[in-house]
């Protein structure tokens, strides 16, 4: 790596727990600007947790936050507010406003947030659908899409106000091949056309490999792999071997942390009555 | 650990949730109530919420007025009869209705109808991420889904009992006038003499301006604190409407022995 890259998000030594469970156990990273990262873990290790701490919709137990500098869980809620307008975010299921159609869910942050006149919003919601090829439905009522046109309408949407960054949760989820191929291809030009920086959050190794500039990958609270994406392919041990090429058992346990097998079969640690 | 032990931990454990929901709860009150003034200048938001609460309910508050009378007025005339003052049984139906039944049984239809469906609408905007999504396009839910719900609750149910109140009237009417032969001038007149301004229709309103912040409390509170699957979604549905009845007929015994002692 010669290019010098400049730091849009930095986290230190984050902790987060929801009631006893450690979710984030000291997690340091950094995303570059102007990149694709992906962050890559398991289900259930935290991924959607992580983008609400980036954004400040969750606050940490201890540690740091630095979106452009600013301590997010430090920011008062005005100025939180005008952070967000920087940011975009993709939910896992598009999360559209159920009560407005296509044209006005993309039109929303525009009309919240600016006092553009009807022709401007209209001709920039138009090139937003454009973008995402669903001009074509813009009438259409949230509950007539499918999953991919949602997610699709909601990139519009989370593009309206010209972000900064654009945050995606796992965006191929439930997908099919097709529609995981435009998304993939949607991510991609929409960070080089307009200079996004993007977080890219999901499971799907295939996928992920395709856009990534860089990966970084989460397990049990904890970072394990930091890194461009040919330095992680070339891991050929441990967790990392594990989750990039799919083995379903490894460093990463197949089973939830429980009481051995035969302890719980005989009752021993819940005092019902077992198998002995 | 002794069975006393657990007893006396689960007790303990309890009483902590039940002040941390009520802490809880309390916040969540002030911050909607900091949010109202900002909620005033999105008359658009407010006047949707006024359609969405208040005109849909107005079937079930017209038909259920209607009856209430009616069934008052009959019930009231059988009594009224053996004293030979079925006159008074026009007074008789205004009052029941203006100081308890409009109240009342509008406040309980009205957390039926529309209650329960903020509830709803809230937990499933909060299942699918629609709050998130608004937090993270910088739109705080507080200004623009709580505080005017909040807001639209309060202003419609007054008026929908003052509707409730009216045709139960009109229905005391049509049974004890036209159908038993009560004299209309009578009718009219015992009512216009026994109904006191302040002390029963001002009441009555008061009464329907709390129960109205007593619903859109639990509702709005159960709704976000809702857990966000279907199942949880149902189950806090059903609390509305429970929380909210129950809450509705002991504070009106409260306002009652108040403002009627
Ligand atoms: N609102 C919540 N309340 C309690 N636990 C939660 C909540 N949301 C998520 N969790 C738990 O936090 C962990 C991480 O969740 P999440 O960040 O959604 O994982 P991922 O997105 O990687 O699948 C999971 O074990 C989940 O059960
Ligand atoms: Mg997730």
């Amino acid at each position: 790596m010669t290019e010098k890259v400049e730091t849009l998000i930095e986290i230190k030594d984050l902790t987060f727990s929801r009631g006893e469970r450690k979710i984030f156990d000291g997690i340091t990273l950094s995303i570059p600007k102007g990149k694709i990262t992906a962050i890559m873990g398991p289900s259930g290790s935290g991924k959607t947790t992580l983008l609400k701490l980036i954004a400040g919709q969750l606050p940490p137990d201890s540690g740091e936050v630095f979106v452009e500098g600013l301590n997010v869980h430090q920011l008062s809620r005005k100025k939180l507010y005008q952070l967000r307008r920087k940011m975009g975010m993709l939910f896992q299921s598009g999360a559209l406003l159920a009560d407005l159609n296509v044209f006005e869910n993309v039109a929303f942050p525009l009309r919240e947030h600016t006092k553009l006149p009807e022709e401007v919003i209209y001709a920039l919601v138009l090139m937003k659908l454009q973008a995402v090829g669903l001009r074509g439905a813009k009438e259409m009522m949230p509950s007539e899409l499918s999953g991919g046109m949602s997610r699709r309408v909601a990139l519009a949407r989370g593009i309206a106000l010209d972000p900064e960054m654009i945050f995606y949760d796992e965006p191929f989820v439930g997908q099919d091949p097709i529609t995981k191929g435009v998304l993939v291809k949607l991510i991609k030009t929409l960070n080089e056309s307009l200079g996004l920086t993007s977080v890219l959050v999901s499971h799907d190794v295939d996928e992920v490999m395709m856009i990534a500039d860089y990966i970084c990958v989460i397990s049990e609270g904890k970072l394990i792999a930091e890194g461009t994406k040919e330095a992680l392919l070339n891991e050929s041990t441990g967790y990392v071997n594990q989750f990039i090429h799919g083995l379903p058992d490894g460093p990463v346990p197949f089973h939830f942390p429980n009481v051995s097998y035969t302890d719980d079969l005989e009752g021993v640690h819940t005092g019902k009555r077992g198998l002995k | 650990m002794s069975g006393f032990q657990r007893f006396l931990q689960n007790m303990g454990q309890g009483f902590l949730e039940k002040v941390a929901a009520f802490g809880r709860g309390s916040l969540f009150i002030w911050s909607i109530l900091a949010a109202i003034p900002s909620a005033l200048f999105r008359f658009d938001l407010l006047l949707k919420q006024i359609y969405v609460t208040g005109v849909l309910s107005l079937p079930i508050i017209l038909m259920a007025g209607l009856f209430v009378g009616m069934v008052l007025s009959l019930q009231g005339y059988n009594i009224l009869v053996e004293f030979n003052a079925e006159e008074a049984v026009g007074s008789m139906t205004a009052l029941s209705l203006l100081r308890e039944l409009g109240p009342v049984v509008g406040g309980l239809l009205f957390a039926g109808r529309a209650g329960s469906a903020l509830t709803a609408e809230i937990g499933l905007m909060r299942s699918t991420e629609q709050i998130s999504a608004l937090e993270m396009m910088a739109v705080d839910p507080l200004k623009f889904i709580y505080a005017p719900r909040f807001l639209a609750v309060i202003i419609v149910l007054p008026l929908l009992v003052l509707i409730f109140n009216a045709l139960g009237v009109f229905g005391g009417y049509l049974v004890s006038v036209s159908w038993l032969g009560v004299d209309s001038g009578a009718f009219w007149s015992q009512m216009s003499s026994q109904v006191d301004w302040q002390e029963d229709v001002l009441n009555g309103v008061i009464k329907s301006v709390a129960f109205g912040v007593l619903i859109a409390v639990i509702a709005l509170f159960q709704g976000v604190n809702a857990i966000p699957s279907s199942e949880g979604v149902s189950n806090a549905t059903t609390r509305t409407v429970v929380h909210a009845s129950l809450g509705i007929l002991g504070l009106d015994f409260i306002l009652t022995s108040i403002m009627f002692n």
